[in-house]
Parts: structure tokens; sequence; C-alpha cells
């Protein structure tokens, strides 16, 4: 015991040279680039101030009580108990302080979950340990994955600045625009964290969650994993870099020229999120970047969607049924994929197989409908 | 029957059962219970504080040192499961045993055998818990709050670990329905129910959340155990099921839990500060009220522990302002002790500094939740080591500071021993500072963005926990302080006056000699 109380000190006289080598400690939430977390900062701040001067008040009034009622300075004990107003006053104060807090507090939150409107959608998947990024109208897809090198981890190498919040493949979004971002998960629970833009969600396997920002200057803002999501939930960091409408665009056109998706997508972040895919999508032509993205439709169709679609089990439309599929492809194509990937009445989110990429359900998707016009 | 027992009284002989082990493993007596519900809870302890102690020291410095990810996840799993079902919980089932008979003036509690049965499940289930760590592919890396679809994806551990929680519930469930009949039927003549000192309200109105909420842990974990075995699908969406259901039923498990552990921390509070300031309890039915309002209130609050899973925005207000509401009751009871002490005459020895220190650690992590409450700020700090640091100051700082404080105030009453007051003040001011230095620095990290559960951080973070990791392990270390002024005072402690605290006045105190005698109370005392 001596000698692990030495080695605890040792420790502590280490660690206090190591707290000043180091510096820079901060006491508050990051600073806040959207102008939502500026709200959620001054919220957290005002909370915390009214909180400190009732504890000031009260322990005030408790230490009082502890120096001057105190046996050894002679204090007799008064032997007062129950008074009804008394109890009343300090349970009306506090409701009426709580009512107080409720009002900006409903008022963010009601801000917070408005995610209508946006001007680009990006669908964000977690995997263990990975998160993959589609966005939705420019056809862009890829993962992200952790960067810092084993040996950084394994303290063989000397860590880097960014050590565990440096990524692969960083999120690559326009500054002031607003940015929804849609969550779903492939295997377990994890939750997309960014401190400095105040996002969280939680990304739930089998349902789509949404949440948005619009960052007000370039940057990069790095986050992590929230929700314990396994052995490398430490490992799996989030890099959101922000940069400006031109050097976006620049970059979404070399992500198409890299997928070779340029075709099918409205490169602009001006267009508006509802313009419908064109009606051409309609005809077997406008649906090959879909096919060529996730191969052979019919093979997915056929290990994924036929115990259903063939049979007509729990209520499922058959495929080569014209009756049953033309109301449902008048909905148009978008709808369609919709509810494939994310589930619809009985239809499980992509049918149930969550191996597979978006892509590859839509795939499926046109290969259905071809077989049932 | 009766007769005979009067008789074998009058001549002293208290031990008339099997001595040695076997005491202990048929015993029925409530006070035997309640020391062996004690002496475990605290060998608990140490179990699962060496296992903070594993988690602080791999935390000391960014990168891996001591342990790999995986025995990281278990440690913290094991340690939260161990701490809440086998310390905290048992801690306080021994005070109700030992006190709830001596303080309503009953000979015992009202079912000896299940009592003594209730006692005996809890080691099985430590004992799956430990051997858990030890089976193929290791321990559990969940967290206590056992999320799927990761508890679907774990080995033979996490069936382990689910039996050992279907253990602990049923020991729970059987402890709950002992005290709830205790209290209701075998209060002596004149001891009415608002006469009753708080310690046994306390545990009355904790005794019926439990046996609201255990079955619905049980539902759960067991819905788990089919998800895994028989392909049931309840929290997979591949077949229809849903992982937020899991959050759900959990969580109406999880918060009155919370309050399972803190009301009867109240309780034990309710008792010291009178004694210490001679002077009444201010407003003893407002506090029976507001203790019975928390509990009312922790079942419908439950789902402010999932913001971040999506509910609707509506569902979120709903949850926010039914969660700020609890601030109301819990600010009653903090001016109520106040009050008391208001123009007391007040004295300070360990168990009133552990009371005191209770008030001002468990107030602030009363902020810190109310913080938390406001949906908007909980989105920011969701998850991460400001949760942490809040869920700690009220149940280290709030519940354990509370059993100490019980510890130090009834030993005398219990052994007829008295504790060395010198060394139990260091205990306290040791634990006071070193849980502040482990735990307060966790609030930065948490605003800063740190999340809970990693083995491993990024470069901003390593002052804070290089200073938690000292204060986790002197904190720790404080407490074997505790073990040896606790053995010390078994052993050559002095024996204790008739009733060492002036202002004590619960009929323990002025109705039974010190130490109590093995069995109290056989003739039922009149009270006024």
């Amino acid at each position: 015991m001596i000698r692990r109380t030495a080695h605890t000190l040792l420790v502590m006289v280490l660690s206090c040279w190591a707290g000043l080598a180091f510096g820079e400690m901060r006491f508050n939430l990051q600073d806040q680039k959207t102008a939502l977390g500026h709200t959620v900062y001054d919220l957290h701040n005002a909370i915390v101030l009214i909180c400190l001067i009732i504890f000031i008040v009260v322990f005030g009034a408790m230490l009082y009580a502890i120096w001057k009622h105190r046996k050894s300075v002679g204090h007799q004990a008064a032997h007062f108990h129950e008074n009804t107003t008394v109890e009343v006053i300090w349970t009306v104060i506090p409701f009426l302080i709580l009512l107080g807090m409720a009002y900006p507090a409903t008022k963010t939150l009601l801000a917070q979950r408005d995610t209508s409107s946006p001007d680009l959608t990006i669908k964000v998947t977690g995997y263990q340990w990975k998160w993959q990024y589609e966005y939705l109208q420019e056809n862009i897809s890829f993962f992200s994955m952790l960067a810092t090198p084993r040996a950084q981890i394994e303290n063989i190498e000397e860590k880097g600045e960014n050590y565990l919040l440096e990524v692969d493949n960083e999120v690559v979004v326009p500054v002031g625009k607003k940015v929804r971002i849609l969550l779903t998960a492939g295997d377990v629970l994890h939750a997309w964290y960014v401190p400095a833009l105040a996002v969280k969600q939680d990304a739930i396997p089998g349902f789509v969650r949404d949440t948005w920002f619009r960052a007000e200057e370039p940057g990069v803002y790095r986050g992590q994993c929230a929700e314990l999501c396994g052995k490398e939930h430490g490992y799996m960091p989030v890099v959101v870099r922000v940069v400006t409408a031109q050097e976006y665009d620049e970059w979404v056109a070399q992500q198409q020229a890299e997928q070779g998706t340029a075709a099918a997508a409205t490169a602009t972040t001006d267009a508006a999120p509802e313009t419908p895919q064109a009606p051409a999508a309609e005809d077997a032509g406008a649906a090959a970047p879909a096919a060529a993205a996730g191969g052979d439709g019919a093979e997915v169709y056929a290990q994924s969607c036929g115990m259903c679609h063939e049979t007509g089990l729990a209520g499922a439309p058959k495929i080569g049924d014209k009756a049953a599929w033309a109301p449902r492809s008048a909905k148009g194509l978008d709808v369609l994929y919709g509810h494939a990937i994310g589930g619809f009445n009985m239809m499980p989110p992509k049918g149930g197989n969550l191996a597979l990429s978006d892509a590859q359900v839509k795939a499926a998707v046109d290969h259905l409908l071809a077989q049932s016009r | 029957m009766e007769a005979v027992h009067g008789h074998a009284h009058e001549h002293g002989h208290d031990h008339h059962g099997p001595t040695g082990i076997m005491r202990y493993l048929t015993t029925t007596n409530h006070k035997d219970i309640g020391s062996m519900y004690l002496w475990f809870s605290f060998a608990m302890f140490l179990l699962g504080g060496a296992m903070a102690m594993v988690i602080r020291a791999e935390l000391f410095q960014p990168g891996l040192q001591v342990v790999n990810p995986e025995v990281f996840n278990a440690m913290t799993t094991y340690h939260g499961l161990i701490m809440v079902f086998g310390a905290i919980m048992p801690a306080f089932v021994g005070f109700a045993n030992w006190l709830i008979p001596m303080q309503i003036g009953a000979p015992d509690m009202a079912f000896p055998r299940m009592n003594n049965w209730s006692f005996w499940l809890l080691p099985p289930a430590a004992l799956l818990l430990i051997l858990a760590q030890f089976v193929p592919g290791g321990g559990a890396g969940v967290g206590w709050t056992m999320y799927p679809p990761l508890t679907i994806q774990q080995g033979m551990s996490m069936d382990l670990t689910i039996f050992a929680v279907h253990i602990l519930g049923m020991s729970s469930i059987m402890g709950s329905i002992n005290i709830i009949t205790t209290v209701l039927n075998m209060r002596a003549p004149g001891m009415t129910l608002m006469k009753m000192p708080l310690f046994c309200w306390t545990w009355l109105i904790t005794a019926y959340l439990l046996i609201a909420v255990m079955p619905v842990l049980a539902g759960a974990v067991t819905m788990l155990l089919t998800d895994r075995h028989f392909d049931t699908h309840f929290f997979n969406p591949a077949g229809g099921g849903d992982p937020v259901l899991f959050q759900h039923i959990f969580w109406f498990f999880g918060h009155p839990e919370v309050y399972i552990i803190a009301i009867p921390a109240f309780g034990v509070i309710s008792q010291i500060i009178p004694a210490f300031a001679r002077k009444p309890l201010f407003g003893y039915s407002s506090m029976v009220y507001a203790t019975a309002s928390i509990a009312i209130l922790s079942f419908l609050v439950w789902a402010h522990h999932m913001y971040t899973v999506g509910m609707p925005v509506q569902a979120q207000l709903y949850f926010m302002f039914a969660t700020m509401l609890i601030a109301v009751p819990t600010g009653v009871k903090v001016f109520n002790w106040v009050a008391t002490m208001w123009k007391g005459s007040m004295t300070f020895e360990t168990p009133m500094l552990f009371a005191l220190g209770f008030l001002f650690l468990f107030t602030l992590g009363g902020f810190t939740g109310l913080v938390l409450a406001i949906t908007p700020v909980d989105v920011q700090l969701h998850d991460t080591y400001y949760v942490v640091a809040h869920f700690h100051y009220v149940m280290v700082a709030g519940a354990l500071f509370s059993a100490f404080g019980g510890i130090y105030f009834w030993l005398p009453k219990w052994t007829g021993k008295m504790y060395d007051e010198t060394l139990g003040k260091w205990h306290f001011w040791l634990s006071f500072i070193f849980f502040n230095l482990a735990f307060f620095v966790q609030h930065f990290l948490g605003l800063a963005g740190m999340p809970r559960r990693i083995p491993d951080y990024s470069l901003q973070f390593a002052d804070f926990n290089a200073v938690s990791t000292i204060g986790a392990f002197g904190f720790g270390l404080s407490q074997l302080l505790f073990l040896y002024i606790i053995l010390k005072a078994l052993r050559s402690g002095e024996k204790a006056p008739q009733k060492p605290w002036e202002g004590a006045d619960s009929i323990e105190w002025t109705m039974l000699p010190t130490p109590a005698p093995y069995h109290s109370f056989e003739k039922p005392p009149v009270i006024r």
C-alpha cells in the first residue's frame, strides 16, 4: 500500500507538470459555429448562472448556519418546525424559475428539430467502425474511416495534432447552406456527433432519423461516434470540412468524375431538394446509373426481395403484376426507392438485408419495375 | 410457542441456532441478514472500484497502455452493473434490514425465511458477473444499459450477465415485499405511519418503486435473451423489431432505479441531520409528500435518457417539462434539510460531515441534472463525460456518502463499539477532496465533447483526464481507510455509550439498549 501511495504521489507530481506543459484547458462547450449552436451555448450559460445563484443563496444560508448555529459557539437549538407558508413559498418560487427556463428551452428545441427546406441532404450510415456518406442529389458516396496510424495509438509513434480525430475521407459541405443529415446504421447503434456544429443524432439500424446544421464559417470541425458500438467505438471520428460554394462545386465535380456518377447528378447546391427526379427516369435508360452503381439488380432481387415479391407473402405486390404495380409506379421512382431503402408498412428496410448498399437496392427496384410494366 | 421463546430469552440465550458458517447460511435474523448485506455490498464496492481503477488507469493518458478496448468496454459494463446492483442497492437493503424493525418496534422482518433467501441469491449473481469475465470472448462490452443490437453480438458472457440481472431482480423484489409487509403490518401500537422515522417512509416508497420496475427490467433482458437465442426479433429491425423499444423499456426501469438508489439515501440523511442539529426535521410531512412526488414523477420522465434517438419533438418537449418538474420536490427536500440546520445547535462528527457532503454534492448533481433536462443542451452533452460526472455526483456523493454517514451513525447501536473519530474525519475529507478531483473535471471534459465509454481520446482531453485519474485513485485508496476504521472499531473500538448522539430521537436509540440485543422488541413497545 505504501508503494502504491508513493506511486500515486509520483503520478500526481508528474501530471501537474504535464498540465503546465499542455496548457489550454477548456471549461465550457466548444466554440459554436452555427447560429443554433450560439443559442444553445447561451442557453446553457444562462441555466448554469441561475443554478449558481440558487446554489449560492441556499448554501450561503447553510454555511451561515454551520458557522453561527453550532454547539461549540454555545448556540442553543430552537425548536420550530412545520411552517406551511414557508413550504408553499419554496415550492412556488422554484416552479416559477423553471417556467422561466422552459420558455427559451422550448424555443431552441423547436428550432433545433426543424429540418425542413434543406439546401443539401446527406445520408449518413454508421457501420462498425466507419461512416458512409451518400450525397443523395449529387450521387456521391464514400466511406470515412479513422486515419490515425495504429502506431500512434500503441504509443510507438508520437501522437499527431488531430490524434483520433482525423479521417481518410472528410465530409465536405458548403458554408452558409442548410445541410440535412439523414442517419441510419447498418449493424448496431451509433451516434453522429460534431460538438462545434451542435449536432448529435443516433444512427439506428432499420430507421432513418434526421438532423441539420448551417455552418457559419469555413473550417474543419471534428467529432466522433457518441453511442457505444463495440470495441472500436473510440476510433470512428466524424470530420466535417466546411468550404465556400465554389470550392464545394469543384469538390462535387471531382468526386463525380472519380465515381463516374456525373450523368445523373444535379451538381449545384442551389437546386431545391424537392426537385423530382426527371420523369424520364421511368424508362429503362435513365435507370442505368443506379444499375451501374448497384450491380446486377436481378441478382439482388433474387437474393433479398424474391421471398416476398415472388410469392405475394405478407401482402407484397408480386413481380409482374401490372395492376398492382401501376399505382405504385405512379408515386414516382424516388418514393419507391425511399420505401425500399427505409422500409414501408410490412416491408422491412432494404428487404431485411441491411448489408445491401442503397445503390444495390435501387438496382433491384429497377429490375422489379422493369419486369412489372 | 410464544411462551417458550419468551422463557428462553429471559435467560439470555440469544444464539440458539447453528454456529459458524451455518449460522449465516440459515439465519433468519434481520440483524445478521442486514450485516451480511452490508459486508456483501462492501465487497462488491471494492470489486467494482477495482474495475473503475482499470478504467481510470487506461484513461490516464491518451493512447492504449493498460488494457485493450474489449477489456475496457467490459470494465465499464461490469463496473456499472456491480456498483448499481451489487454495491449501492444491497447496502441500503442492509440498512433497511437492520433499522426498519428497530425503528417501528417490530421483532423482525415479516418474512424472515424469504429475507434469508433474498440475501443468499446475491452471491450466486455476483459469481455469474465475475465468471462472465473469464468465459470465451471475455466480459460483455455493452455498457450497463445493455442496448441492442450490440448486445445481440456478444458472446456467452452476455447470457451470464442477463441471468445475473434476473437473479438480482428476484432478490430485490423479495426484499421489497418483505419491507412493505413489515412496515404496513408490524408497527408497534401507537406507531402510526406519520410517526415513523423518515428512513422507514423512504424505504416504503422505494420498495413500491422496486416492485413496479424490477419486473420491467427482467422482461427487457429476457427479450434480449430470446432475441439472442430464439430469433424473436423484438429489437431486430430486419424482423420487424425496434432497437429503440429496448431503450424505452430499459429506462422505464432505469429512471425509477435512480430514485431507488437515491430515496433511501434521503432517508438516512433525514435521520442524521436532525440528530446533529439537535432540532427536529423542519417539515416531516412535506418531506413524506416530496418523496412520494419524486417517486411518482420518476415513472414519467424516462425518455430524457433518450433525447437523441429521434423522438417526435412533442415527446421531447413533454419529457423536458416533466423532468424539470422533479427539481421542485427535490428542492423542497434540500430546503427542508437546510431549515432543519437553521438555528440548531450543530456538532460535526463524521456522520454529520458525510451528511453535509451529501447535501452539498448531491445538490450540485441535481443542478447538472437540470442542465441535462434541457433538451437542446442535452443534445450537446448526451453520452459525454458530463453525464458521467452528473450521475457520479448523485450516485457516489449522493448515495454512497449517505451510506457512509449511516454506517458511522448506527455502528455504535449495531455493535456497541465506537469508531475512531479522527480517522473517520480523515476518511470524510479524503473522500470529499478526491471525489471532486476525480469527477468535477469530468464536467469540463463532457462540455468540450469527450464521449463516454471510449478507451482512448484526442489530445485536447489529456489534462483533465490525468487529474481525474489521480482523484479516482485517491478516492479508491481512501476507501481502504474506511475498511480499516470499521475493522478497528469492531476489534478494539471503545465501548459505545447508550446514546452517543445527543439529538438522536428515533426509538432504536431511545427504547433499546446499546448494542441492540440479537432479538429486539420481542414485546412490542407502546408508542405514546
